[in-house]
């Protein structure tokens, strides 16, 4: 039962990784495909703590909680590149 | 290591309920028809899918929680911070809002400020040279 609901989130995740990546790839303008870029990295980083437990190594959460901190300031060095240039 | 029983049939019931949050985020990025309405889809819904997916994993093993506990009140701090700036950066790049739209009340106010919309964020020659001498 915990396995299968366990596999289901990973379908729904990886799904909503696909949505977002489709629209990464299709977005009209800048500002749209860094919304996509920001979702991207918020459901990958569930899933590198789910990598993190399949292979029951603690230090890969290291990995997960490092790219959501670059990740941020990715985003907001992006954010502050459309506003007003470098 | 692993937890069992019920708090185990918990942490999976959380990680579902999160992964869903998370999809339906990405299904907003997807399916809504500008740049602020996804953004509204996008970080508000997968922020907390986000924080329900790893309470979740947390669950499952509860000798990682302090550290998922981190990542998670990080996340909760900075993804609004995030988007605000990229909301603000989309509005001064001169982003159009989507055709049904009725009210954007920066533009009233840059408006009523007698500032140019959509140039609120562009510095202007005078205060650039004032920064480069100080």
């Amino acid at each position: 039962m915990i396995d299968l609901m366990l596999k289901a989130a990973l379908l729904f995740a990886g799904a909503g990784l696909v949505l977002a990546a489709w629209r990464m790839l299709r977005g009209p303008d800048a500002p749209n495909r860094a919304v996509a870029l920001d979702v991207m990295t918020l459901i990958t980083v569930p899933l590198m703590v789910g990598v993190a437990m399949a292979s029951g190594r603690a230090v890969y959460l290291d990995v997960a909680l490092v790219y959501a901190v670059l990740a941020f300031l990715g985003v907001v060095a992006l954010a502050r590149y459309y506003e007003r240039g470098l | 290591m692993e937890s069992h029983g019920i708090l185990a049939f918990i942490g999976a019931a959380l990680t579902l309920l999160g992964s869903i949050f998370l999809f339906l985020g990405a299904l907003g990025i997807f399916r809504m028809p500008d740049v602020y309405n996804r953004m509204q889809a996008g970080t508000k819904a997968t922020t907390l899918g986000n924080m329900l997916t790893l309470l979740g994993l947390g669950l499952l093993i509860p000798g990682w929680l302090p550290k998922i506990i981190t990542i998670v009140l990080f996340v909760l701090i900075t993804n609004p911070i995030s988007s605000h700036a990229l909301a603000r950066a989309a509005h001064r790049h001169g982003v159009k809002l989507a055709s049904g739209s009725v009210l954007d009340a920066l533009s009233d106010d840059e408006k009523a400020a007698g500032i140019e919309p959509g140039t609120a964020g562009q510095p202007d020659p005078a205060s650039m040279a004032g920064e480069v001498e100080g």
